[in-house]
């Protein structure tokens, strides 16, 4: 046993049920009322929300039997890269690529799995939101390095690979925008939010983008900067891909603080 | 983002956001022959790998531009920023990859393609700061607006939400749409993967090269909704492909001694092992399985890394560990993956010129959507480096051809009006359609006998039988109903337009698959199990008519390797040898190149 150190067995379900119902939040479109259809589909063991989900669309019936629309949802990647499938399940924001409904039904010991769109974005329709905002906040914050061209100027600055893996984890975010929905002090346009700035975290790092720091900074210290985190830490909670989002808060919030001090010694 | 650079502006017309494309989920890495580990590796090696590995069928000048301009590729994106991975001393890592005996893949972790992509947004988004380039994100493109001498003047999208449709006007249109793998129902590829857009253009007019070469994987893991990647870099790194010799053996994979595992790759190919080329991989695993020698009889065979400690493996290879244990529940850091060949890239696609140019004046394409560069069959990390190549090169052709074109003399807002009217007649009739068929039902269809016939192995009675049954969806087709009454943001209109097409394109596939009677690359035809240079050293083309697509065949440019057979069970013997000062094929300036490849072009 000793090769299988450190490996859990996955807990599955014992009694597989034969059905499960899928519960959905629809709204025809932006402003409509919203409202919830159940459906049932068979139950088989690898599916995820996006399979059931396909399934629901292939022939929209609910279990009182009402021919209704097809559900509609965004999906791309289906391997939990693109971000693009986030929603609520079952009251916690992620991918429905990723959300088993093997897992839902053992972590919530019902039978329902209920879905939802996320409640931070304009809803576009039943579980389609536009978080076109988030790629907004990426141009405030300067979320790029400069380059003189894209000519061959030879290879990038040394580096070492602990820079570099530091680096990479920031730089795995997709945008899904669950950070925000589980931030408490984010709404709309109060707030803009840890992936905002984890990114300018990430830029700053790196020996050239260094140099437009007080680019990114000044990004992050309007209204709705940096200083309206709340500490509940709730968006490292939910990060689908782990990204240390309190580090890069405390990290940034530090490089404010040292460039607003410089900034006040300059005057 | 060259085009933007050298001062002119860019409408970039996208599904999704192009922050959540498909290269996203490009795992393994980007080829450059940078030569960092003393290998003697140089670009010449890569462009001979390449074409070798694609079985002589690519054109090869392009073949060894892109291999020539790698090294800078890979240094520009390392300048932009992208995390690569670093040796101790700080300079860019390597890792080695199918297809090659070098270390010749640069990496950023297991999701190399979500990197450079990432990279590439945010050098666009600074573009499009300075209004440069213009985003519609969330459009999809329904046809070209050509003028009455088949010039490109623009393209004709549909807002993803409102379903209006919007004339977009253009000096040149770029085309980098990646592949069409969900013509085969479940592959590897994204959801936006339709190949619509390239059917669009190839049912106006645009030729459509090798579209029978479709790349089966060798290591995805099946799934209800998609068949996802495990990266070739799990085998780089050292991962072995095994079965149990007896197939009754029911025993855990770890109590399985040694010798009572068949490691078929490392048998049967000694060099290489289990980094021979995705073709072999492929057809290795699949017969494996097919003679009932799978994992428990099962479609699955072991993909081993448990003899790597689990720090290493965490650190190499994180992200799509993480994906296999999300997806299956097993940790592959202990227990060996189960993993089974799936439908993965498309070598074929719009014919292009050496400049990236299609047959169309105005159309361009670059990437996956493109048949350059990976002949019968792509090597592993080609990918990102092919596509990016592509870019580079369809740039600055687009802009000469702006600059330089002679256009029709029509009144162009009439074609524009006239193409949109065509185009919204084609969705209202969509919408007005009452018939008992469900898209959905028809794309599985599609998808199940697509991949039953026109994948690993061809017989010719099959791919008859499959065309047949195309020509009976393409009918039925036409007795859809869209099953949503909410038009607003419906999913069922544009689907119904990507079936249309990917059904046009699954025929370009299959019966270019059955004209090629030899076996090349991906294409394998036990009937004809060898490659036939005399009669098939040559390219498919295939051209839409209304009945049937129809097909011409082209010469293969083979002026700097001359083809020989390939064979991966020894080592590197037969490889072109370097070329000798004074050789021909010497590698070439890029005026050489361009003045041997403007006599191409004008042929």
């Amino acid at each position: 046993m000793s090769e299988a150190r450190g490996h859990h067995e996955k807990k599955r379900l014992d009694n597989p049920p034969k059905t499960v119902k899928i519960k959905i939040q629809r709204r025809e479109r932006e402003g409509a009322e919203a409202h919830f259809e159940t459906f049932e589909i068979p139950y088989r063991r690898n599916l995820n929300v996006i399979s059931a989900l396909m399934e629901i669309r292939k022939n929209p019936m609910t279990v009182e039997g009402k021919q209704t629309t097809p559900p509609v949802w965004d999906m791309s990647c289906l391997e939990q890269v693109c971000g693009i499938c986030t929603m609520v399940i079952d009251g916690g924001v992620r991918q429905s690529c990723s959300a088993l409904i093997d897992d839902l039904l053992l972590n919530s010991g019902a039978d329902t799995i209920t879905l939802e769109p996320m409640s931070k974005f304009p809803n576009i329709r039943d579980l389609k939101v536009d978080r076109s905002r988030m790629f907004e906040h990426l141009k405030q914050v300067h979320a790029w390095i400069e380059l003189d061209g894209t000519y061959d100027l030879g290879p990038g600055p040394h580096m070492s690979n602990e820079v570099a893996h530091e680096r990479y984890a920031y730089s795995r975010c997709m945008t899904c925008g669950c950070c925000l929905e589980a931030c408490p002090q984010y709404h709309e346009h109060n707030y803009i939010g840890p992936q905002a700035i984890a990114q300018a975290r990430l830029f700053n790092m790196h020996p050239v983008g260094k140099m437009e720091m007080e680019d990114r900074l000044n990004g992050l210290m309007g209204e709705d900067g940096i200083t309206n985190c709340g500490n509940a830490q709730n968006c490292i909670q939910v990060c689908p891909m782990s990204i240390p989002l309190t580090r890069a808060i405390y990290e940034t919030n530090r490089d404010v603080t040292v460039n607003g001090l410089l900034g006040w010694l300059k005057k | 983002m060259k085009i933007a650079e050298a001062g002119h502006e860019v409408d970039l017309i996208s599904v999704v956001p192009v922050k959540r494309s498909h290269s996203v989920c490009a795992q393994g890495g980007i080829n450059g022959a940078v030569n960092t580990k003393g290998e003697g590796d140089s670009p010449f090696k890569h462009f001979d790998d390449t074409v070798y590995g694609g079985d002589f069928l690519a054109n090869q000048p392009p073949v060894k531009r892109m291999a020539d301009m790698a090294p800078q590729i890979i240094y520009l994106f390392d300048r932009m920023g992208v995390p690569f991975s670093r040796t101790r001393e700080g300079l860019l890592d390597f890792r080695r990859f199918g297809g090659t005996l070098h270390h010749r893949t640069a990496f950023a972790g297991a999701s190399t393609g979500q990197q450079l992509l990432y990279a590439l947004d945010e050098q666009v988004r600074k573009w499009e700061v300075t209004g440069k380039v213009n985003k519609f994100e969330g459009w999809e493109m329904l046809s070209l607006v050509l003028d009455d001498h088949q010039v490109c003047r623009g393209l004709i999208a549909m807002n993803l939400q409102s379903l209006e449709l919007k004339a977009f006007q253009a000096d040149a249109v770029i085309m980098a749409t990646g592949g069409p793998g969900l013509i085969f129902g479940k592959s590897t590829n994204s959801m936006t993967c339709t190949g619509s857009a390239v059917s669009a253009c190839y049912q106006q007019g645009a030729r459509y090269g090798n579209g029978e070469f479709i790349q089966v994987h060798p290591t995805s893991i099946p799934g209800e909704d998609k068949l996802r990647l495990m990266s070739e870099s799990a085998r780089g790194e050292g991962g072995r492909i095994w079965v149990p010799r007896n197939v009754a053996d029911t025993r855990a994979p770890k109590d399985i001694p040694e010798a009572e595992r068949w490691y078929f790759l490392e048998e049967k190919y000694p060099a290489y092992g289990n980094l021979v080329t995705r073709d072999i991989a492929t057809r290795e695993i699949f017969q494996v399985c097919l003679d009932g020698q799978g994992v428990g009889g099962q479609n699955q065979v072991y993909l081993d890394l448990t003899q790597i400690p689990a720090d290493v493996l965490t650190e190499r290879l994180g992200a799509i560990l993480e994906i296999y244990e999300m997806f299956v529940g097993d940790d592959p850091r202990y227990v060996p993956m189960r993993i089974f060949p799936g439908v993965h890239y498309s070598m074929g696609g719009l014919w292009v010129d050496f400049e990236q140019r299609t047959n169309i004046p105005g159309l361009f394409a670059a990437g996956e959507c493109d048949y350059s560069i990976h002949g019968a069959n792509r090597l592993g990390a080609n990918s990102l480096v092919s596509c990016v190549y592509g870019g580079f090169t369809a740039a600055p052709s687009a802009i000469e051809h702006a600059q330089n074109v002679k256009r029709g003399d029509t009144e162009t807002s009439a074609i524009f009006d006239d193409e949109l009217k065509r185009q919204q007649e084609i969705n209202d009739q969509i919408i007005r359609n009452e018939g008992t068929e469900n898209q959905y039902k028809l794309h599985e269809e599609m998808g199940k006998v697509m991949t039953d016939n026109v994948t690993v192995v061809r017989y010719n009675d099959r791919l008859k039988a499959t065309d047949e049954k195309l020509l009976e969806l393409i009918d039925r087709f036409h007795h859809i109903s869209i099953n949503d009454s909410n038009l607003w943001a419906t999913q069922a209109v544009p689907h119904a337009r990507q079936l249309w097409n990917m059904l046009q394109l699954a025929r370009v596939i299959t019966l270019g698959a059955l004209n090629r009677n030899e076996s090349r690359g991906a294409h394998f035809k036990p009937e004809f199990p060898e490659r036939n240079d005399e009669e098939w050293l040559k390219s498919t083309i295939a051209e839409y008519s209304f009945e049937a697509p129809v097909f011409s065949y082209e010469p293969v440019d083979i002026s700097l390797i001359e083809p020989r057979k390939r064979d991966y069970s020894k080592g590197r013997t037969k490889a072109a040898k370097m070329p000798q000062e004074g050789n021909e094929l010497k590698p070439t300036s890029l005026e050489d190149l361009l003045v041997r490849e403007g006599k191409k072009v004008k042929n």
